[in-house]
């Protein structure tokens, strides 16, 4: 192949690279309508908040926004239990998570439901799973938005959850 | 031709039309007043220095088409050098002392700037924050009991100067009311100060003047300059809790807004909803836009922003809530009465 044959190629792999973007950034109706169904396993919206960088970081603002820290700190735990380890009274997915959130739980998670709409449960439980690294790594961020002596959770190991059984008749936690 | 050269005149006259609410070539304020004095002088200079330039530009070209173009002295040869000679000397003479004319007009309009507040008026006290993308607006007064609370909208005495202290929530932003003085800005984790001495009674546009993201230009403050008796009203009415709702709809809104999504986020003096991150709404229906000046305040606009915030601006941190129709009308109509 001549050259300039070889250097018009390789730049035309550059140009089709910019077509690899990271993600949608949904603005609203995304990943997927906000009057969906909630779904106790296997719910569609799950890996589309659970697998998006935007998503997560609003989760994060939220989880100041709404006090979450107030209880929780940033993920160590306070009153509320930590959601940083790989211990999960309530189950550990992101619809585990999302289903606490809106619903509370008796011993003192008060339920969100009707203050905070579905979206925003749904990325909130992006950001709860990213503290113990659950989400995939290139969704991650590398240094949260407050001061932390933790290390970013691209460098956390991701453990395998487990899940303490809940209290009978609550929730679908298994 | 000659039509052509008097196009320009057209041009002045339309700029001159510039004054509007957004505008450096308006003097409403001290300091603006004092930074465009300097900048027609720089333009009045520089504009003299051009012409001339181009006069001598346009006679040398002349000049070449004369008889005594082989370079070497003639008859007159002389005196045509010691004119050059004078010409040269004015010239320099002219460049250093309009240069230290420019330079001497800086260094006064710096300290005029650098003054703040010289006759030591006693000042309006404020603390804007910025966030992506709205302003929080508190006066502070050395009551606190007395302070107020409000967004996107700051209202100025006339000739009573105000001490500003900016601040940022996210990342840097830029306060700028063209009409009244230059720019500073606004950044997380430091306080930075701006005194603005409004002279003359109006209505004003700042904007958001430093890149800060997807919605940066929908991030505009309505700056409202008026009599300080009339200041004193508004002072007086910001300070009442929001009026309680008189009619049915009315009153199905307020138990919405205050118990639902909306009251997490949003404050409302003398109800529940006490959320801090978003805007005040005591009084949100007396302002004049919506949203940091994206969408004007009426009724339309108000069922367009709760209806589809996420629509009007895109990107901005309040989620389309997914209100029903019943619910959307109750609302409105509760925002309607927070005058
Ligand atoms: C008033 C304090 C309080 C606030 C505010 C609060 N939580 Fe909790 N949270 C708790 C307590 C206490 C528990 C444990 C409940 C139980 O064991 O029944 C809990 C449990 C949880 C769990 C389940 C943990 C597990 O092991 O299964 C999650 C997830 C959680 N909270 C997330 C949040 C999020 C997100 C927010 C903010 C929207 C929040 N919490 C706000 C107190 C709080
Ligand atoms: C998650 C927080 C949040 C919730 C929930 C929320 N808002 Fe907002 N709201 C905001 C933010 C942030 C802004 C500023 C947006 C901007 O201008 O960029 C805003 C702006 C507004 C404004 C314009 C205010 C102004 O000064 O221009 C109104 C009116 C408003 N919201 C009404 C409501 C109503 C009614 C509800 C409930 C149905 C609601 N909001 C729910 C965060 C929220
Ligand atoms: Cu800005």
């Amino acid at each position: 192949m001549s050259s300039p044959c070889r250097a018009s190629l390789i730049l035309l792999a550059f140009i089709l690279l910019a077509g690899c973007d990271r993600e949608k950034r949904g603005m609203t109706h995304e990943p997927k309508p906000e009057t969906m169904a909630f779904v106790p396993s296997g719910d569609p919206r799950a890996s589309d908040y659970e697998n998006n960088a935007f998503q997560m970081s609003q989760g994060q603002r939220l989880f100041m926004w709404m006090n979450c820290v107030g209880c929780h700190a940033h993920g160590g735990g306070g009153m509320g239990p930590p959601l940083m380890d790989d211990k999960w009274r309530y189950g550990g997915r992101m619809e585990d998570i999302v289903y606490t959130i809106l619903n509370g739980r008796p011993n003192g998670m008060p339920p969100f439901k009707g203050r905070l709409t579905e979206q925003q449960a749904w990325q909130l439980a992006s950001y709860v799973r990213s503290l113990s690294a659950q989400p995939r790594q290139d969704v991650l961020y590398s240094r949260s938005d407050e001061m932390s002596i933790t290390e970013p959770a691209t460098l956390k190991e991701r453990n395998a959850i487990m899940n303490e059984p809940p209290a009978p008749g609550h929730g679908p936690g298994k | 031709m000659r039509r052509r050269l008097l196009l320009p005149i057209p041009l002045f006259v339309l700029v001159s039309g510039c004054a509007g609410i957004q505008s450096v070539s308006d003097d409403a304020g001290r300091e603006s007043g004092l930074i465009w004095s300097l900048f027609v002088l720089f333009g009045i200079v520089t504009a003299i220095f051009y012409v001339a330039v181009i006069a001598f530009l346009i006679a040398a070209y002349w000049r070449r088409g004369g008889s005594n173009q082989d370079g070497l002295p003639d008859e007159g040869g002389v005196t045509r050098e010691r004119s050059l000679r004078t010409a040269f000397f004015l010239w320099t003479g002219a460049v250093i002392g309009s240069l230290s004319l420019l330079a001497l007009a800086s260094y006064f309009t710096d300290r005029g700037l650098a003054s703040v507040n010289p006759e030591n008026k006693p000042m309006v006290g404020i603390d804007l924050v910025a966030n992506q993308w709205w302003w929080d607006v508190r006066y502070h007064y050395d009551d606190p009991s007395q302070n107020i609370r409000t967004a996107n909208e700051i209202h100025l005495p006339a000739g009573v100067p105000a001490m500003i202290s900016l601040k940022s929530n996210d990342v840097i932003h830029s306060f700028w009311v063209p009409n009244l003085a230059g720019k500073q800005d606004l950044i997380p984790g430091r306080i930075n100060d701006i005194v603005l001495m409004p002279r003359r009674i109006g209505h004003y546009r700042a904007q958001c003047a430093e890149y800060c993201g997807l919605q940066h230009a929908h991030m505009a403050l309505d700056v409202i300059v008026e009599s300080p008796a009339d200041f004193q009203r508004w002072e007086a009415a910001q300070r009442q809790p929001a009026p309680a709702p008189a009619t049915p709809l009315a009153q199905a809104g307020y138990a919405y807004v205050t118990s639902r999504e909306c009251s997490t986020c949003h404050n409302i003096a003398g109800t529940n909803a006490n959320g801090t991150v978003a805007p005040d709404l005591t009084h949100v229906a007396g302002r004049r836009t919506i949203a940091a000046g994206t969408l004007p305040m009426n009724r339309a606009g108000l069922y367009a922003w709760i209806a589809d915030p996420q629509g009007a601006k895109p990107g901005n941190n309040m989620p389309t809530v997914g209100l029903n129709a019943d619910e959307l009308h109750a609302v409105a109509a509760y925002l309607e009465t927070l005058k």
